[in-house]
């Protein structure tokens, strides 16, 4: 359950599948045109609820509750050995491996 | 109350603009095709000193000039004897937001400013969100910046995950889409809705912001270096870099340097495909935006985009994803400059044109751009292979993209592929001239000319192989 007030996050659908402009290519018609956006809920709401928030340059939007209190996730991924090995490379072309 | 389908939207677009941008294009036009690409840029531009000044104020520009010596010592090794060009790079990645798109940010915010806007709309998923971000935040103005982020599944690029909180950071709201053009509809929209400034990255104050950076590179060569560069490399995407980097050495008295652009090699991925969204690891700086924008550069958010690279463009090469992540981890452990890798775009291609200059010629690679999580070699390489792309050493002529990424099993096969200039112009000219089915007059063809980078007879030729 989040608060009036809460910072969350909304989904909503733009262009349903149909609706799509027809220069888009087949699987890109398959799909809707979607949206996130972040802001201040307005009423309180829970998850999966149709609600409105109010933006950081105070707009209104509405859409579907899918977080609260949004986060970020993305990081440095997965370890990538290849990274190193390419280290290796320019360290022993340039200075002959010592 | 305003009917908001796409179709009304879409119809009513020119006058969301002009409101927008109060750029009346139609005064620029002249005769059939042929508009006045120096009246534009003259009339709704800023003058050198004046974009000097209110970039000095934002943080931007003056950037540092670093030669690269030991990559220049590595490009060597595999010259034939006397090349090996000295290999100079700008770093970009000290102005204010992280990146060259400041310089471009800068003008377009302050002019709305100026204009008594009280925001500013930018659609990116680069690093012109943030700048514009950054700059409306200096200036006190609101700042919406539209992404398209993710595919169908919700699944985010890192690249642009990254920059939707590098703008919230500077205090934007960011509107995130899922893949499609349409992404213009929701653009116009919230302009329409907030009647905040357009910061299209194509206005003449978004293209004139970089001329600064191309007089800086002959003011620093002058006093620093004591000659000028023999090439500069851009990274090539939307045209900007190039056309205000080239206009901006013009300006300041170096009409002689070869320009170069240069693209991430991922054709055959659709740009607007859903699927093929996430199978890539470049989200700019690659063909799919370089080459389409070269050859028909109206293509963008405003009438007439003030980027036309083909009018400065000397040369065209193309290198492949795997390149551009080698040279990015070799800047890194070879100069001590960890910088993102879109941005290095230019400079993988400098390391393999290097060898075929003099030894006592030099290189400027003119940009460079920040990093971070999801924006580095480790998480972009991380990515693709979550994708099913196969990420290995070999040699990076056979990368598939969308498939593979080959990162070269020795420096030594960094290369170039050239994308043949008689091409593009004849590109340019079948797309300016599509439908027409008429004589052109001496002033279109002239304009063409203009617009090739080449002559009236060269235009005359294509016209008649057409």
């Amino acid at each position: 359950m989040a608060k009036k007030g809460d910072w969350v996050k909304i989904h909503s659908t733009i262009l349903t599948a149909d609706q799509r402009a027809p220069q888009v290519p087949e699987d890109t018609k398959m799909v809707p045109l979607e949206m996130w956006v972040k802001g201040y809920l307005e009423v309180d709401g829970k998850i999966n609820d149709l609600v409105e928030i109010r933006t950081v340059t105070g707009r209104k939007e509405t859409g579907v509750l899918v977080e609260i209190s949004p986060t970020y996730t993305h990081s440095f991924g997965e370890f990538i050995p290849e990274i190193l090995e390419i280290d290796r490379i320019v360290q022993k072309e340039l200075y002959g491996g010592e | 109350m305003l009917d908001k389908s796409y179709e009304s939207v879409m119809a009513r677009k020119n006058s969301i603009m002009k409101n927008s941008i109060q750029i009346d294009y139609d005064e620029f036009e002249s005769e059939g095709i042929a508009f006045d690409y120096e009246k534009m840029m003259a009339e709704a531009g800023y003058a050198l000193d004046e974009m000097v000044d209110i970039q000095s104020k934002l943080g931007v520009g003056d950037t540092p000039i670093v030669e690269l010596t030991n990559l220049t010592k590595l490009a060597r090794k595999y010259a034939p004897s006397g090349k090996g060009a000295r290999i100079f790079i700008k770093d970009e990645a000290a102005n204010a937001s992280g990146s060259f798109k400041d310089r471009r940010a800068t003008i377009s915010v302050y002019h709305a400013k100026k204009l008594g806007y009280k925001g500013v709309v930018t659609a990116t998923s680069g690093n012109y969100g943030a700048a514009v971000a950054a700059h409306a935040a200096k200036l006190g103005l609101k700042c919406i910046v539209v992404q398209e982020c993710f595919d169908s599944k919700g699944v985010g690029q890192p690249e642009i995950v990254e920059k939707a909180r590098k703008c919230e950071a500077l205090g934007a709201e960011v509107v995130q889409l899922t893949v499609g053009p349409e992404l213009f509809y929701k653009f116009l929209l919230l302009i329409e809705e907030t009647g905040y400034f357009n910061a299209s990255l194509y206005t003449p104050f978004g293209i004139a912001g970089i001329e600064t950076l191309g007089a800086e590179i002959v003011q620093q060569f002058d006093e620093k270096i004591g000659r000028q560069p023999d090439v500069v490399v851009a990274t090539n995407a939307g045209g900007g870099n190039l056309t205000g980097t080239a206009r901006g050495m013009r300006l300041a008295g170096n009409k002689s340097t070869q320009i170069v652009g240069a693209s991430v090699d991922l054709s055959g991925l659709h740009m607007a495909s859903d699927t093929d969204f996430n199978r890539k690891s470049f989200t700019t700086g690659h063909t799919g935006f370089g080459v389409p924008f070269t050859t028909g550069p109206d293509r963008s958010d405003v009438p007439r985009s003030a980027a036309r690279p083909l009018r400065y463009m000397d040369r065209y090469v193309l290198v492949n994803q795997g390149e551009v992540f080698f040279i990015t981890e070799a800047l890194a452990n070879l100069e001590g400059l960890e910088k993102g890798p879109a941005g290095n775009t230019s400079l993988a291609a400098a390391f393999a044109l290097a060898q075929e200059m003099d030894k006592e010629q030099i290189i400027l690679v003119q940009e460079t751009e920040y990093t971070g999580a999801g924006k580095s070699v480790q998480p972009q390489l991380s990515f693709a292979r979550d994708n099913g792309i196969n990420v290995t050493f070999g040699d990076p002529g056979d990368e598939v993209p969308g498939k593979s990424i080959i990162l070269p099993s020795t420096p030594e096969q960094i290369s170039v592929k050239e994308l043949d200039l008689g091409y593009l112009r004849k590109s340019f000219v079948k797309n300016a001239t599509k439908g027409l089915d008429r004589e052109l007059s001496a002033k279109e063809l002239e304009f063409l000319a203009d617009e090739t980078g080449s002559s009236v007879s060269n235009v005359k030729k294509i016209i008649a192989e057409l």
